[in-house]
């Protein structure tokens, strides 16, 4: 067969080309221009190089909320993927109970994010909410504006409360996929409970676990309404998180340089941990 | 090491069984002796793996008793009957190694590092995996996954028994044959009941010393290999049995025999009064393709049939051969000289056997 050279066909990848040049390279490339220009006005703007990184990276504002970030999304991914797993393998497995069970598990994920942060706002306050109110009629002292401690516990459970669902619903189909034949050899092998969990369910469950360590990681880390309705990032800052410094920085005080340039930086974090996160999960257990 | 001894055994899926339709086990009693290699041979469906699973213990029965050695084990789980059973798809361990999921049921039953380690070798040797015992059994082909299965299955040699769902399914047409041999060996050797689920009658026949044919729910016959192909007990085991399977013709009672069309086939004076005195919906006269006497010119009482079609299967020619609008399959020998459009044949009498719904039927002894 004679092959025709015919090279029109590459028009049929021009429409993904501008897909992806408009959602992603173009605006990200404004975000590069921002980033190492002086910009005042329309007119005047002046070519800065490396300065606006070198000045984030210099920033201890920045550190404090880049620590605290990670401290956060360690403490949901702690809590969440173990809860989840748990979680999971104690969903009814057949029957109407497990649909309830689904559904009951489906609705805090259906919860707009704002939402979110109004309900745990209410709920946990200290005069009318029935979280704040009881613990305080209980003669704990719990105030969430006011005790850094007490902040950080409601931001971190109502991440929990409203993403460990997600885990469990990955999990629970993980679990779904492991054919009876298993559990009858390890009946037959003698294995403890534990043993069928750890030799058995924990390496089926490998896949979504990872699809669930990769989006509660990147989720966390990026986190913004929550917390900002819930505690507007205090008490102080408290529970500033990255993506509020950000936003204070580029909108509040309209340093588009370092905030563009933090932009970046912020970015090549969540790139490069979820990188690693994926390559260890990954290549764990290879020969 | 335990005879196992099935009493009144039945079992539904239903829980509210109505008809023998709702019965994936319809009632049995079997005794499976101490020490025997044994296979279940049946098509898919016919409830062998039912029976394994309430053997082993993973299924319980609707009804009836499991014994081992004369016990009731009923409401014993796999562990206490101290059972081994390997399926029909490979099942490991994935993150471990070759070297630890066989090693795995010893260990899990408590037995001390340097004897496991004994073990596990053997087996390995035994199944040739010696050279992959460090590997991680994930990164195993599907024939090493099996034969790893198998490997747990036989690692403890203090087993009630070990009983096999179809194990070499998956494995490779060449190596099955080899793993037949281990098995038949290892039996051999540590002197186990053996059951071993097969839907091919090959595989049933190299394994076992005795077969039973099961068939609706129901074991239809237990008996030697030679049994089954000689004196098929039910129209089941003759059509099941044999390449290909058993003749089947159906007839009516005649004066001195039974018979069909102008064919007038004579029986024995006692299995007369037999047939006579049993009431039957449908009769037929059975006999092996291997057993129907052929020959190019009429002999003594041959019957005058047409040959269809030849088929030449190498070492043996299948005929095809209509015998007054009755298609009949002949097997001949390669030395043998193949009649052409007709043929006299005869039907031995020791051969020819006789079913009343689907049932032998034999003189009373």
């Amino acid at each position: 067969m004679n092959k025709v050279p015919n090279n029109k066909a590459w028009w049929l990848v021009l429409p993904v080309f501008l897909l992806v040049a408009f959602s992603a390279v173009v605006p990200m490339m404004t975000v590069v221009n921002y980033s190492v220009q002086d910009i005042f006005d329309q007119s005047s703007r002046y070519f800065v190089g490396a300065d606006w990184y070198r000045q984030v990276l210099q920033d201890p504002r920045l550190h404090d909320s880049l620590l605290r970030q990670f401290i956060y999304s360690g403490c949901v991914l702690l809590i969440e993927i173990p809860l989840g797993i748990a979680i999971a393998l104690t969903m009814p497995t057949k029957g109407r109970w497990s649909s309830a069970c689904l559904i009951v598990m489906a609705i805090p994920l259906l919860i707009p994010w704002n939402v979110v942060g109004t309900i745990w706002q209410i709920f946990g306050r200290a005069d009318i909410g029935l979280l704040g109110a009881s613990l305080n009629q209980l003669g704990i002292n719990y105030n969430y504006a006011a005790n850094t401690m007490d902040a950080w516990v409601t931001v971190l459970v109502m991440d929990v409360w409203h993403w460990t669902s997600l885990v469990a619903l990955l999990c629970y189909s993980g679990l779904r996929a492991i054919p009876d034949v298993y559990y009858q050899a390890a009946r037959i092998d003698r294995a403890s409970a534990w043993a069928v969990f750890r030799h058995i369910q924990l390496p089926k469950m490998k896949n979504v676990l990872l699809i669930a360590v990769m989006l509660r990681f990147m989720d966390s880390f990026m986190i913004y309404t929550e917390p900002f309705v819930l505690t507007g990032g205090g008490p102080g800052n408290a529970t500033t998180f990255l993506s509020q410094t950000l936003t204070q920085m580029a909108v509040g005080q309209f340093d588009l340089g370092p905030a563009a340039a933090f932009s970046l930086v912020y970015f090549l974090i969540i790139l490069l941990v979820s990188w690693l996160f994926y390559t260890a999960m990954t290549h764990a257990d290879k020969d | 090491m335990a005879g196992i001894r099935l009493q009144h055994l039945a079992h539904s899926y239903s829980r509210t069984p109505v008809g023998a339709d709702d019965y994936a086990l319809r009632e049995l009693d079997h005794v499976w002796a101490q020490g025997g290699a044994y296979a279940l041979l049946g098509p898919s469906g016919c409830g062998k793996s039912t029976l394994l699973n309430i053997i082993s213990g993973l299924l319980s029965p609707s009804q009836g008793q499991v014994l081992f050695d004369g016990k009731e084990v009923n409401a014993l789980s796999p562990q206490a009957r101290n059972i081994a059973q390997v399926f029909q798809f490979p099942v490991v361990y994935d993150t471990m190694t070759v070297f630890d999921n066989l090693a795995f049921p010893l260990r899990n039953q408590g037995l001390d590092e340097a004897q496991v380690r004994r073990k596990v070798e053997e087996i390995a040797d035994v199944l040739e995996l010696g050279a992959a015992l460090k590997k991680k059994a994930r990164n195993l082909s599907a024939d090493e996954k099996q034969k790893v299965s198998m490997g747990r299955g036989l690692v403890r040699d203090d087993v009630s028994a070990i009983l096999f769902d179809e194990p070499l399914t998956v494995i490779d047409p060449h190596l099955k044959w080899k793993l037949r041999r281990k098995l038949k060996q290892i039996h051999e050797q540590f002197n186990i009941t053996m059951i071993y689920v097969t839907h091919d009658q090959l595989e049933a026949s190299t394994f076992a010393d005795k077969i039973a044919v099961m068939y609706g729910g129901q074991i239809v016959q237990f008996g030697t290999p030679r049994e089954l192909f000689e004196r098929p007990r039910h129209t089941f085991v003759g059509y099941f049995i044999g390449s290909p399977g058993m003749n089947l013709i159906e007839v009516q009672p005649q004066p001195g025999g039974v018979g069909f069309a102008s064919v007038h086939l004579p029986l024995p004076a006692d299995l007369q009064a037999r047939l006579a005195s049993t009431p039957a919906a449908r009769l037929q006269v059975g006999i092996r393709p291997e057993f129907v006497q052929v020959r190019e010119a009429a002999f003594d009482d041959a019957f005058r049939a047409r040959v269809v079609d030849v088929e030449d299967l190498g070492t043996y020619r299948i005929l095809t051969l209509d015998l007054e609008g009755v298609a009949l399959k002949v097997r001949l020998g390669e030395d043998r000289v193949v009649p052409v459009e007709d043929a006299w044949i005869s039907f031995p009498a020791q051969w020819l056997m006789l079913y009343a719904d689907d049932v032998l039927l034999e003189a009373a002894p």
